[in-house]
C-alpha cells in the first residue's frame, strides 16, 4: 500500500506597484514604449548615479501590510542582493532582507473545511529588473531597461497551504485586497503579479518538512494549479522510488505541462546581502501608520455588505460583483449613471461573465466604459432595441467599447415598432400560413407562437416582440 | 609673481578687477601643461579647445556682471572618477577607456555655476584604489618635487597638477586618505569634508559610506573658498546632508588662542618616520606659540582601523564595481564564449590587479558564512572608532596628526607589497570611517627635499575649527612650490 | 599564515565576482587574500559584544522623492556608450532561461 502524502506549499508573490514613477528614479512606470525610452542613468546603472526612494512605494507597502494584518517594522532598511545578469543593470538588486517593511501577517481563505488562516512571513520592497528579448535571428539577447526599477513588493507566505485550491484562494484574496487598495492592478497575464511556488511533500503525519523546490514562470491561475499537481506528483514519485528531492529552482512550461531545473553552474546563488550604503533607513512613526490606516479605502467585505444594503441586491450577486475591483467599479459607476442596479447587476453577472469566459479573460481586463453599458440599459428600457439585439450590442461594447447608439444606428438594429410596417408583414405571414390560423382558432396557442416567431425571423429580430404579439393576436382574432 | 604662481582666490580677484583675463590665465596654464605633461603625466584628458571656449564665455559673463564669485574664471582640473558630460571619464581604468558620461556630477555643476574653467581630467589610481597613482591604466604620475617618486594616491594627478602649476586648483576624492596623503606628498593643501557635505552624485563610487569629493589647492584659503562652492544639499544623493552653515571662509582667521589641540599618542609610535614626527611636533609648537593648548592623548583602537576599513571598503567596492560588465558601457572583451565568459573576460581584462584583489576580498567578506565574522564585525569596529573620536572631541577642538608615516616613496617599490601599502593609510582612514573632516597642510620637507604633510582633523560638521587651526598654522610659513622651470627642466 | 585559501575558494569567488585568473595570478591571489584575511583577523581581538553594526554614519532617515514623472525619453544618451546595440536595446550573448 502506498503511503499517504501531504503537500506543503508556500508562495512568493511579486506585485508591481501602481506608482507613476519607478522606485529609485523619476522615470515613468508606464507599460510599453520603445526599448529604453523610459530610462535614466539611475535605472540603467550608469557610474556615479544614485538611488532616491519614492515615498509612494513605502505608503503602498504599508497599506498592503496593514490590510494583510502585518506588523509594520518601524525601522527598515534596503539591502543589496548581488548577482550578475544582464537584466540587472548594476548587477545587484536593491531589495530588503534583514529589515523588511512588514512581517508576521495573515489572510483568511475559505476552504471546504471552513475558514483557514494563511500566514504571511514578510513583505518587502524591491526593484524590478529589465526585460530580455531573445533574438533568434542574431542568436543574441537584447536588453530593455524600461522595466528596470519599477517598484515591487514581494509577499512571502508561510508554508501553510496544502493544495492548489488553497493556493488559488490565497492568491485571489491577496489580489483582491491589493486591487481594492489601488496598489496594483495585479494582472497575472501582464506580469504585474507574479507567483513563485515553493513546494515540498512529506508523509502524512510527519513532523519535519521535506526538501522543497521553487517553481517560476507561472502566468495564470490555471498554470499554477497545473504546476502544483505536476510537481507534487514528481516529488512523490521520487520518494516512492527511494530517491531524495533536490532543492532547486524549476521553470514551468505550461505548453508542455512540465518543469525543468533552472540553475547553471555559473550561478552560485550566494547573494552577499549587505545594507545599501547609498540609501538611508526608513523610520515609520505611529502617526504615519495611523494616517495610512485611515486612508484605507473600502475593502471587499465592506463593499459587499454595502451593495446589499444600498442597492438592494442579493448577497450572492454582491459577492460576484465585488469579486473583482474592476467589476465593482464598473457596477457602481453604471448604477450612478442609470440608477437601475438590478439591471446592471443582471447584465454584468450574466452576459459580461459569459463573454469573459468565452474570451478566457479575467474581470480585471474589462475595458469598456460604464457609460456605454448605462446607455445600453436605457435603450432597452425605452424599447429602442429588444433584448436579443441588446445582447449583440453588449458583445460589441465588450470587445471594442463601441458607443451603443452609434453601433445600433450604423448596423440598423433599431427595433422596428412602426405599427403599420409590422402589420403589413404580419398580414403577409398569416396569409402564407393558413394552417396555423386554423390551428390557432382550434385552440392551439402554440400556433400563435409559431406566427410570432416567423415574424421575428422575417424582421431579423428587430421587431418589438411585445408589439408583434399584440398585433398577431389582434389580427388572428378577426 | 607670474600668473601661475597665484593662488586660485588671488587669481579670481585679479580677474574681477580686470588685471588678468580668463583667457590669459587659461592659456598660461595650458602652456604649462604642454610643457610639463610629458614628464609628469598628471592628466588623462586635456580639453584645450573646450577650456579656451569656456574661458571666453566666462569672461563675457564676468564683464556682464553675471558671474561675481571669488572663483569665476579660475581654471580647474577634475579627478577622472568624477563625471563630466561628454568628457572621457576613465577612473584610471581600462574598463572605462572610452566612457563619456551623459551627465555632469553635481559638485562640478556647482563649480561651473561659479564660473570655473575645466581644463581636463586628472590621473588617479584605478577606481581610487591605491596610494601611489601607480595602479592607473594610463601610466604613473610623477611627483613634481622629485619625478623619481610617486605623487601619492589615489588623487595623485590632481595634487601633482596643483604643485606643478598645471592648474590653479583641482578636485580630488577621498575614501581612505586619497586627497590628504597625495596633498602631503606633493606639498599642497587638500580637504576631505565631513561625509555628506559634497554631493556624491556623479562620483563613481568606490566605498560609498566613505567617499567624499574635496578641493586640492595651494593653501587653506583656496580650499575653504572652493569647499564653499562645492558644498550643497543635493536631493539626488540620499546621503547628502543639509548643512546650515557652509561659510567656511569665515574661518580664515589667524587666531587659535585657547583652542584645544590633541595629538594621539598612538600616531607617534613605531612606523612613523623620524623627520615626519619632528615636523609634526614642530608644527604643534607653532600652534602652541600662537596660544593653542596642545596635548597628547590616547585615541585607542588605532590598530583596528585598517582591517575595518579594508573590509568595509572592499565589500562596498565589490558591489559598486559589479556594474562594469561590458553590457552597457566601457570595455567588452573581443573574444568570449557565451554570457558568463563575456562577463569574466571583460572584467578580468579590463580591471587591473589591485582592483581585482579588492573585489575578490570584498566578495569574500560578504559571502555566505563570512558576513557576520568579517563584514558585521568591521561595522561594529567602525562604531567603536566613531565613539572614540566622539570622546576625543569632547576634550579637543581639533586633532593634529601626520598625514602619512613617511614622505613620498620612490616609484615602483610600493605595489610589490600591497599589505605594506595599506598600512601607510594608518593616519587617514579612521577619519573616513568616522565621517570626519580632515585637512592636509604642508609643514616642511625632509632631508631629501620631499614635502611633509600635517593633518588637521575636525569633529563632524566642524570644518570651521579645523580650517581656523590650519590657517593659523599656515600663516607661519609661506607656500613653497617645487622648482620647475618653464622649459621643462625639473630642479630640486 | 593562518588563513590558507584553497583553489576552490578562489574559483568560487571568481564565479561570484565574474573574474577569471590565470594559474599564476591564482597563486598570487591565494597568497594575497590569505595575508589580508590574517590582518583582518586582528579584529577578533576587539570585544564588540553588544555593539550595533554601524552601516550609516549619521542618523539621517526618511529621504524620499515625490511620485512625479520628471524624466523624459533619453534613450539616445543611454545607449551612447553601449559596446553593442540593436534596435534600441543593449545586445548581449544569448542568455539561458
Amino acid at each position: 500500500m502506498s503511503k499517504q502524502y501531504e503537500t506543503v506549499i508556500g508562495l512568493e508573490v511579486h506585485v508591481e506597484l501602481a506608482t507613476k514613477t519607478k522606485i529609485f528614479c523619476s522615470c515613468t512606470t508606464r507599460f510599453g514604449g520603445a526599448p529604453n525610452t523610459h530610462t535614466c542613468p539611475v535605472c540603467t546603472g550608469m557610474p556615479g548615479s544614485m538611488p532616491v526612494l519614492n515615498k509612494q512605494v513605502v505608503e503602498y507597502a504599508m497599506a498592503v501590510g496593514l490590510a494583510a494584518n502585518c506588523h509594520i517594522n518601524q525601522f527598515s532598511k534596503f539591502d543589496r542582493k548581488n548577482y550578475f545578469y544582464p537584466d540587472n543593470p548594476q548587477n545587484y538588486q536593491i531589495s530588503q532582507l534583514y529589515l523588511p517593511i512588514c512581517r508576521d501577517g495573515w489572510l483568511e481563505i475559505e476552504t471546504e473545511k471552513g475558514i483557514k488562516r494563511i500566514g504571511i512571513h514578510e513583505i518587502h520592497m524591491e526593484e524590478d529588473a529589465g526585460k530580455l528579448i531573445h533574438d533568434e535571428w542574431d542568436d543574441c539577447s537584447l536588453v530593455d531597461y524600461n522595466r528596470s526599477g519599477v517598484p515591487l513588493i514581494e509577499i512571502v507566505s508561510e508554508p501553510d497551504m496544502r493544495s492548489a485550491k488553497e493556493v488559488i484562494a490565497y492568491l485571489e484574496k491577496l489580489r483582491l485586497i491589493i486591487q481594492y487598495l489601488g496598489a496594483s492592478d495585479c494582472k497575472l497575464q501582464e506580469g504585474s503579479m507574479r507567483a513563485d511556488v515553493n513546494l515540498s511533500v512529506r508523509e502524512a503525519g510527519a513532523a519535519r518538512f521535506g526538501t522543497r523546490t521553487e517553481m517560476k514562470n507561472l502566468n495564470s491561475f490555471k498554470a499554477i494549479a497545473r504546476a502544483i499537481e505536476s510537481e507534487q506528483k514528481r516529488q512523490i514519485e521520487f520518494l516512492e522510488e527511494g530517491g531524495t528531492v533536490t532543492q532547486e529552482t524549476r521553470r514551468w512550461d505550461d505548453n508542455k505541462e512540465t518543469s525543468y531545473p533552472m540553475r547553471s553552474k555559473e550561478d552560485a546563488q550566494d547573494y552577499r546581502y549587505f545594507p545599501d550604503p547609498d540609501l538611508v533607513p526608513i523610520c515609520i512613526s505611529d502617526e504615519w501608520i495611523s494616517a495610512v490606516k485611515e486612508r484605507q479605502p473600502e475593502l471587499r467585505t465592506e463593499k459587499l455588505n454595502r451593495y446589499q444594503e444600498e442597492f438592494q441586491i442579493p448577497r450572492y450577486d454582491a459577492q460576484i460583483l465585488t469579486g473583482s475591483k474592476r467589476m465593482a467599479d464598473i457596477f457602481e459607476e453604471t448604477c450612478r449613471l442609470c440608477q437601475k442596479p438590478k439591471e446592471v447587476s443582471n447584465w454584468l453577472m450574466v452576459e459580461v461573465m459569459r463573454l469573459l469566459k468565452e474570451h478566457e479573460q479575467e474581470p480585471e481586463q474589462l475595458s469598456f466604459s460604464p457609460g456605454h453599458l448605462a446607455k445600453l440599459i436605457q435603450m432597452v428600457e425605452e424599447h429602442v432595441i429588444n433584448r436579443t439585439v441588446a445582447k449583440t450590442v453588449m458583445e460589441e461594447i465588450f470587445k471594442n467599447d463601441t458607443d451603443p447608439e452609434a453601433f445600433v444606428e450604423a448596423q440598423g438594429l433599431a427595433v422596428i415598432n412602426d405599427e403599420g410596417e409590422l402589420k403589413k408583414t404580419i398580414e403577409e405571414i398569416i396569409a402564407a400560413n393558413p394552417q396555423s390560423v386554423i390551428d390557432y382558432k382550434a385552440g392551439k396557442e402554440k400556433a400563435m407562437g409559431f406566427l410570432v416567431g416567423q415574424t421575428m425571423r422575417k424582421m431579423k429580430g428587430k421587431a418589438d416582440p411585445a408589439m408583434v404579439n399584440a398585433i398577431v393576436r389582434e389580427l388572428l382574432s378577426r | 609673481m607670474s600668473i601661475l604662481e597665484l593662488t586660485a582666490v588671488a587669481l579670481g580677484k585679479k580677474i574681477r578687477t580686470g588685471e588678468i583675463t580668463v583667457t590669459e590665465a587659461t592659456e598660461a596654464v595650458l602652456g604649462q601643461i604642454r610643457t610639463l605633461e610629458p614628464a609628469l603625466n598628471c592628466y588623462i584628458t586635456i580639453d584645450e579647445e573646450g577650456a579656451l571656449r569656456r574661458a571666453m564665455e566666462v569672461q563675457k559673463a564676468i564683464d556682464g556682471g553675471i558671474l561675481r564669485g571669488p572663483l569665476a574664471g579660475v581654471p580647474v582640473a577634475v579627478k577622472d572618477n568624477i563625471c563630466i558630460k561628454d568628457m572621457l571619464t576613465t577612473c584610471g581604468s581600462r574598463i572605462l577607456y572610452n566612457f563619456k558620461p551623459t551627465y555632469t556630477a553635481e559638485a562640478v555643476k556647482n563649480l561651473e555655476k561659479a564660473g570655473a574653467v575645466i581644463l581636463g581630467k586628472t590621473n588617479m589610481d584605478e577606481f581610487a584604489m591605491g596610494s601611489t597613482t601607480e595602479t592607473s591604466a594610463f601610466g604613473t604620475t610623477k611627483n613634481p618635487w622629485n619625478p623619481e617618486h610617486v605623487p601619492g594616491g589615489s588623487s595623485g594627478g590632481s595634487c601633482a597638477a596643483v604643485a606643478a602649476h598645471e592648474c590653479f586648483y583641482a578636485l580630488g576624492s577621498d575614501t581612505g586618505g586619497s586627497i590628504r596623503q597625495p596633498s602631503a606628498y606633493c606639498g599642497v593643501t587638500g580637504i576631505k569634508p565631513t561625509y555628506g557635505t559634497v554631493s556624491r552624485y556623479g562620483l563613481v563610487a568606490y566605498g560609498s559610506s566613505l567617499d567624499q569629493i574635496g578641493p586640492v589647492a595651494k593653501d587653506v584659503t583656496d580650499c575653504a573658498a572652493i569647499l564653499e562652492v562645492l558644498a550643497s544639499y543635493d536631493s539626488q544623493d540620499s546621503t547628502s546632508v543639509k548643512r546650515a552653515d557652509c561659510n567656511f571662509t569665515e574661518a580664515l582667521v589667524d587666531d587659535v588662542k585657547g583652542m584645544k589641540i590633541g595629538i594621539p599618542n598612538d600616531y607617534l609610535g613605531d612606523g612613523l618616520d623620524e623627520e615626519v614626527k619632528k615636523a609634526v611636533l614642530a608644527a604643534a609648537e607653532v600652534l602652541k606659540q600662537k596660544g593653542a593648548v596642545v596635548e597628547t592623548f590616547d585615541l585607542n583602537l588605532v590598530e583596528y582601523a585598517i582591517p575595518a576599513y579594508y573590509t568595509i571598503a572592499s565589500a562596498e567596492a565589490s558591489s559598486n564595481l559589479s556594474r562594469f560588465d561590458g553590457v552597457k558601457y566601457g570595455y567588452r572583451a573581443g573574444d568570449y564564449d557565451g554570457l558568463h565568459s563575456m562577463y569574466k573576460r571583460s572584467r578580468s581584462e579590463g580591471f587591473g590587479p589591485e582592483v581585482k584583489r579588492r573585489i575578490m576580498l570584498g566578495s569574500f567578506v560578504l559571502s555566505s558564512g563570512y558576513y557576520d565574522a568579517y563584514y558585521l564585525k568591521a561595522l561594529r569596529t567602525k562604531a567603536l572608532i566613531k565613539e572614540a573620536f566622539d570622546r576625543a572631541f569632547q576634550e579637543y577642538d581639533v586633532i593634529l596628526a601626520p598625514a602619512a608615516p613617511s614622505t613620498a616613496p620612490q616609484l615602483g617599490v610600493s605595489l610589490s607589497d600591497p599589505m605594506q601599502m595599506y598600512l601607510s593609510d594608518i593616519y587617514t582612514i579612521s577619519v573616513n570611517l568616522a565621517g570626519l573632516p580632515g585637512m592636509s597642510v604642508p609643514c616642511g620637507r625632509d632631508s631629501r627635499g620631499l614635502p611633509i604633510g600635517l593633518q588637521f582633523i575636525g569633529d563632524c560638521f566642524a570644518e570651521k575649527k579645523m580650517i581656523r587651526a590650519g590657517y593659523a598654522y599656515e600663516c607661519s610659513r609661506p607656500y613653497e612650490a617645487p622648482q620647475l622651470s618653464k622649459q621643462g627642466e625639473e630642479g630640486e | 599564515m593562518a588563513n590558507i585559501i584553497s583553489d576552490e575558494t578562489i574559483e568560487y569567488i571568481g564565479i561570484l565576482a565574474k573574474l577569471e585568473l590565470s594559474d599564476e595570478d591564482k597563486e598570487a591571489a591565494k597568497s594575497d587574500m590569505g595575508r589580508m584575511l590574517d590582518y583582518i583577523d586582528k579584529l577578533n581581538e576587539l570585544d564588540t559584544d553588544g555593539v550595533e553594526p554601524m552601516s550609516h554614519i549619521f542618523p539621517i532617515h526618511n529621504v524620499f522623492r515625490e511620485d512625479t514623472v520628471t524624466n523624459n525619453d533619453d534613450h539616445v544618451n543611454i545607449l551612447r556608450n553601449a559596446p553593442e546595440q540593436k534596435d534600441g536595446a543593449f545586445k548581449v550573448p544569448k542568455t539561458v532561461e
